[in-house]
């Protein structure tokens, strides 16, 4: 059967050669992230096994190289490597020659990720499992990132360490903004274990007027919009507000209905999401990966569409959730 | 109730505010939240490692980039330049408009990870965004090349939020139904994805609006001045 954890040591593995080339190349810091960010990777399943035994001295030591890794990006030591434009010519005269068969192994992630999501229901029903359970999903876009990579090195006839060494460098443009939704997520969870989020709910329902129906649809869509702006998710926001502003005023007290409190309010958190550098898999993974200057451009690009589907979305629950 | 740990909050907002490094911010600001809120050091050491491995899922995408660095090699992103520029009927706005469409109905059948800023983004939208630009007026400067580029990604963003949610099976919905079956409310998954619906449909129309109002932008003096402040700020940023 496939693993989720296999995925996760492909994963390793691709640090693990980044390292090996920022090595290669003397590039230190950038070396000892990804050989840090690797371990952690390949080390994963030790860390949660532990952890759930009551063993938690392989969690501390996963705490230090979370905090080793920030202190590396910190540091500014880690170089951003941008694209050069050095081989365009060969590039142009190699798009030419292979024509559209180039968009073949791109559209195979898609494409290998859909179909096999499709055949499982029938290979469940045929008791074959060959894919996990658990995070089945990601599994078949492993899957798929495989099977494309093979594909692209068939049809530019390059090595597996060409692929390696392709997919370094674009680590490299990365840099730290690879890491970072997962240090979010990780802040999230530190957040709501320090009682973050009841202590926002307490303070947003200590401040509105509860009387007025208007005022609490009004604070619960803005609590869910800005508490998404902190946290960078709003799964984490939804339970907080809800229970802090949706459950007893809105449903309690006004009758909402609750699927459309429910719907509307985590909606109005997604338009908090489209406007935070917190979301920083949506926001700041991209400007990385287009090599953008200004840190905050996709944020610039979407912020009116966000800012009218929020009022959008609160006349949506003012209406639907009170009929 | 311990507000202390609100600081944690504060620091993220001032560290990016000042620009410090988005990375150190956040694990400086978790820091602070562990402490203030009376963790001891082993403890909060161990929350923040189990905590960051049981979100790899997160990085799992780096797996596409053997694949796009290959094919870039390769010259996929001229490729698709030439590409649109063969396609005279297809304009800018119609790439992006048809590009959020079928985001939105694909992510509503729960198949979100198909496309994405890595796998879709970068090595085909992008270039395919500007090669459209390119038409209307050839001669796009670096700024107006960046707002293009960062509209694509802005559509992918706004194409998967507004889709996924309408997904009876999606983490959103069966977040919401959990909730408030802890609460003593019991739905079906179905109830709550249907009231995603409209504003799936509002999140459509507003963004395709937007889009056809850049492209109606793209060349005309006066785009070119707002570009230049994002220059400017952005010397500070890395």
């Amino acid at each position: 059967m496939l693993r989720i954890e296999y995925v996760y040591w492909l994963c390793g593995a691709l640090f693990l050669a980044a390292s090996a080339f920022d090595l290669a190349s003397r590039r230190y810091a950038s070396a000892a992230f990804w050989a840090i960010l690797s371990a952690c990777f390949f080390g994963g399943d030790a860390i949660e096994a532990a952890a759930a035994a009551g063993n938690v001295v392989p969690a501390q030591l996963g705490g230090i190289a979370v905090i080793a890794l920030a202190l590396i990006a910190g540091s500014g030591a880690l170089k951003r490597r941008a694209t050069s434009d050095e081989d365009l010519p060969q590039r142009r005269a190699s798009a030419e020659r292979l024509g559209n068969r180039l968009f073949l192994p791109a559209l195979a992630i898609p494409f290998v990720t859909l179909a096999l999501v499709l055949v499982l229901p029938y290979l469940k029903e045929a008791n074959l499992d060959v894919f996990d359970t658990r995070q089945t999903t990601l599994v078949v876009l492993g899957v798929a990132c495989v099977i494309a990579a093979l594909a692209a090195m068939a049809l530019t006839r390059a090595t597996p360490l060409a692929a390696f060494r392709e997919g370094s460098r674009l680590l490299d443009a990365l840099s730290w903004a690879a890491l970072l939704p997962m240090l979010l997520a990780t802040l999230g969870a530190v957040f709501a274990k320090t009682g973050v989020g009841d202590a926002v709910a307490q303070i947003v329902s200590a401040a509105i007027p509860t009387q007025s129906r208007d005022a609490c649809v009004l604070a619960y869509g803005l609590g869910m919009a800005l508490f998404t702006i902190i946290m960078g998710n709003a799964f984490a926001a939804f339970p907080v507000m809800t229970a802090g502003v949706g459950l007893p005023l809105l449903i309690g007290q006004h009758h909402g209905h609750a699927a459309v409190v429910g719907a509307l309010g985590m909606l109005c958190g997604y338009c908090g999401t489209l406007l935070t550098p917190m979301a920083a898999n949506f926001n700041i993974v991209p400007v990385a990966l287009l090599e953008l200057r200004d840190p905050n451009a996709v944020i610039r690009a979407q912020w009116p569409t966000a800012v009218v589907l929020f009022a959008v979305n609160l006349l949506l629950l003012d209406w639907l959730a009170f009929r | 109730m311990n507000y202390w740990p609100l600081l944690g909050v504060a620091i993220v907002v001032a560290g990016f505010a000042w620009r410090l490094n988005p990375a150190l911010v956040v694990v400086v600001a978790g820091i602070a939240s562990g402490l203030l809120a009376g963790l001891t050091v082993p403890d909060l050491l161990a929350l923040l490692g189990r905590s960051f491995v049981s979100n790899r899922t997160l990085l799992v995408i780096v797996l596409t980039l053997p694949t796009i660095g290959l094919l870039e090699r390769a010259g996929l992103r001229e490729r698709a330049h030439a590409w649109i520029l063969g396609l005279r009927r297809l304009t800018f706005a119609r790439l992006l408009i048809a590009y959020l469409a079928l985001r939105q109905i694909v992510s509503m059948f729960g198949l979100t990870n198909v496309a994405g800023h890595a796998q879709t983004v970068r090595p085909l939208l992008a270039p395919m965004a500007e090669a459209a630009a390119g038409k209307i007026d050839p001669a796009l400067d670096d700024d107006e090349l960046e707002r293009i580029k960062a509209l694509a990604a802005a559509t992918d963003n706004v194409g998967l939020f507004f889709g996924e949610d309408v997904f009876i099976a999606f983490g959103a919905v069966l977040l919401i139904q959990a909730f408030f079956s802890q609460h003593g409310i019991e739905m079906d998954p179905r109830s709550i994805a249907i009231w995603a619906l409209p504003t799936a449909i509002a999140a459509f129309v507003i963004h395709a609006l937007r889009i056809a109002w850049f492209q109606r932008g793209i060349g005309k003096p006066g785009r070119a001045r707002r570009g230049s402040i994002a220059q400017e700020t952005s010397d500070v940023a890395h």
